[in-house]
């Protein structure tokens, strides 16, 4: 009897092998296709991509030479180029460059950071937080580029009055999704980790900032781009340097190629800050895949 | 000697200024090293009462007495593992383990290394740098029960650990978890909704009655331990089942 029992659960799991084999096998061909579709499939929108945006291109340069566009407002892309070049060489672009994404990643990162802390901290009083949130969005809802012009005065003309304006754009946005990521802690987590003899440091620090940091990655590409917004208003309202000071001055000039200069400039700027953007996120939630 | 005594717990909860009683006086002693069941049909309490013991809730009346000492309102004093496995999504099974350890000060490398062989003795083996969302149902359950162990207290309670596993893995769980319980020699109170389940673990057995929940009865199991699966076609195990089934029976048709 004993022989018996064992022998039929060995020729089960035989059987049962040679068909989770043949799955496997089937499960690999699909995944192989699926790969194979993936990569012409990227393939092909890489291409298209490239496609439209040489026709974009090209279409600039063609109707301002013949002509359909005015060039003296449109510019072209060969002069753009051209300008640029010059600018970088003989003129400021590149320190102008250096000045407006220095102020606003260092505006980015004070208002991601304090906003994050402020947010974070409403987890600690109930009290404090209902206090406060009303404030809270109040001043979210305060268009704060307006007020320029008081910080370029309270803070001077240099390179602080755009830190402060980058840090202001962001620091609302970035405490409101950290307390909303607060808010959305799992009641019952905390309490086993107090049924673990855990003190509240202890929540904070093991559930409540990590559960809230994909709130608060959600917030950074949103927060690059306005904190830019706010540099760049801070350089028109006042300024000896930055993309921003360039564009106003060549538009006093009518040097209108230089003014889509600083526009493609800021542009770039503008792509690879949020690409930095997508870079931290991914680093910040590389453990979080299985969620 | 009484290990964990309940006096005199009550709680009424306050709902849109409306009392609501979820549990009526409760009076439990329970010895040292004893396995020790609680049945009763849904919403009667056995969570809220759980919440008590391990201090997380504070009681409308009453003390809870942990070797004499009233631990009432200090959370920390025993192991409680609660309904849901409730493992940190952002930590691998072997960091959610020593979560406990962590909490008391031990450094992290060495309370993974004390963790460790644990894992791979109670059936974890290969799984300790996998995220929670990787495993089964049964393996969350084991690596929430291990956290629990690990966090040492003499007194660990189970809420409903295996309320929602499939029958197989139930039954294999259980004999895991017997075998946990004569390695580790802990005083075990476990809610079940699950006769054969509390009768084939318990010393002890408590029924409670419908909402609100009041100790109706306490049944003495006397089966042989070790205990296997041919316990549960025993005469005298069908016997227990028998009459905890009719009383059961009589709640739910208050209810
Ligand atoms: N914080 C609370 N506030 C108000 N009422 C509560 C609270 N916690 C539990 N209750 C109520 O108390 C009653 C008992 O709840 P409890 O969770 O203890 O039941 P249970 O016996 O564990 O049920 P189940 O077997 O379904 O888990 C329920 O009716 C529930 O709605
Ligand atoms: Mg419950």
């Amino acid at each position: 009897m004993d022989a018996n029992a064992e022998k039929i659960p060995v020729e089960r799991t035989g059987i049962d092998q040679s068909l989770e084999v043949k799955k496997n096998t089937r499960v690999k061909a699909a995944v192989i296709e699926d790969d194979r579709k993936g990569i012409s499939m990227r393939r092909k929108v890489v291409i298209g991509q490239m496609i439209v945006g040489v026709t974009i291109i090209f279409l600039w340069e063609f109707l301002t030479r013949i002509g359909w566009l005015d060039s003296y407002y449109w510019s072209n892309p060969s002069t753009i180029v051209q300008t640029g070049w010059t600018a970088a060489i003989q003129g400021t672009l590149l320190q102008d460059m250096a000045y407006t994404s220095g102020a606003t990643i260092i505006g980015f990162i004070l208002g991601t950071l304090v906003g994050s802390v402020i947010g974070l901290s409403f987890w600690w009083s109930s009290l404090y937080s209902r206090i406060t949130e009303p404030y809270m969005i109040a001043f979210n809802a305060v268009p704060k580029l307006a007020l320029a012009p008081v910080l370029v005065i309270m803070f001077g003309i240099g390179f602080n009055s755009k830190v402060i304006m980058a840090f202001l754009m962001t620091v609302i946005v970035a405490a409101l999704a950290a307390y909303s990521g607060v808010k959305s802690v799992d009641k019952d987590l905390e309490k086993m980790l107090f049924s673990l003899g855990a003190k509240r440091h202890h929540v904070f620090m093991k559930v409540v900032v990590p559960s809230s940091v994909p709130w608060m990655v959600s917030s950074l590409k949103i927060n690059i781009a306005l904190a830019l917004a706010g540099t760049i208003v801070g350089e028109f309202i006042s300024s000896r340097q930055g993309v921003g000071r360039m564009i106003l001055y060549a538009g006093q000039v009518m040097d209108l190629n230089l003014v889509w200069v600083g526009v493609i400039v800021l542009s770039f700027l503008s792509i690879f800050m949020y690409l930095g953007t997508v870079w931290i996120e991914k680093w910040l939630l590389k453990n979080r895949k299985y969620q | 000697m009484n290990k964990l005594e309940i006096v005199h717990n009550s709680k009424t909860f306050k709902k849109n200024d409306k009392e609501f009683c979820a549990l009526q006086e409760t009076n439990m002693s329970i010895q040292s090293g004893k396995f020790v069941s609680i049945i009763g049909p849904s919403g009667c309490g056995k969570s809220t009462l759980f919440n008590i013991i391990a201090g997380l809730l504070p009681p409308s009346t009453g003390e809870v007495l942990l070797d004499g000492k009233n631990i009432v309102g200090k959370s920390g004093c025993v192991g409680y593992m609660l309904q849901k496995d409730l493992l940190l999504p952002w930590r691998t099974i072997l960091d959610n383990v020593i979560l406990g350890l962590e909490i008391r000060g031990v450094h992290k490398t060495e309370a993974r290394e004390r963790a460790l062989p644990m894992l791979q003795k109670y059936g974890l083996k290969g799984f300790e740098h996998h995220f929670p969302a990787e495993l089964s149902g049964g393996m969350r359950q084991r690596a929430a029960l291990l956290r629990t162990l690990l966090y040492d207290k003499d007194v660990i309670l189970l809420d409903e650990p295996f309320g929602a596993l499939d029958a197989q893995t139930r039954l294999f769980m259980q004999s895991w978890l017997l075998k946990i319980w004569s390695d580790f020699k802990k005083t075990v109170l476990f809610v079940t909704h699950d006769i054969d389940e509390a009768i084939y673990l318990s010393d002890e057995i408590y029924v409670f009655s419908h909402r609100p929940g009041r100790i109706k009865a306490k049944v003495e199991v006397d089966l042989p331990r070790p205990r296997n699966e041919e316990t549960l076609t025993q005469a005298s195990f069908q016997h227990l089942k028998k009459g905890l089934l009719i009383m059961l029976k009589v709640e739910q048709e208050i209810s």
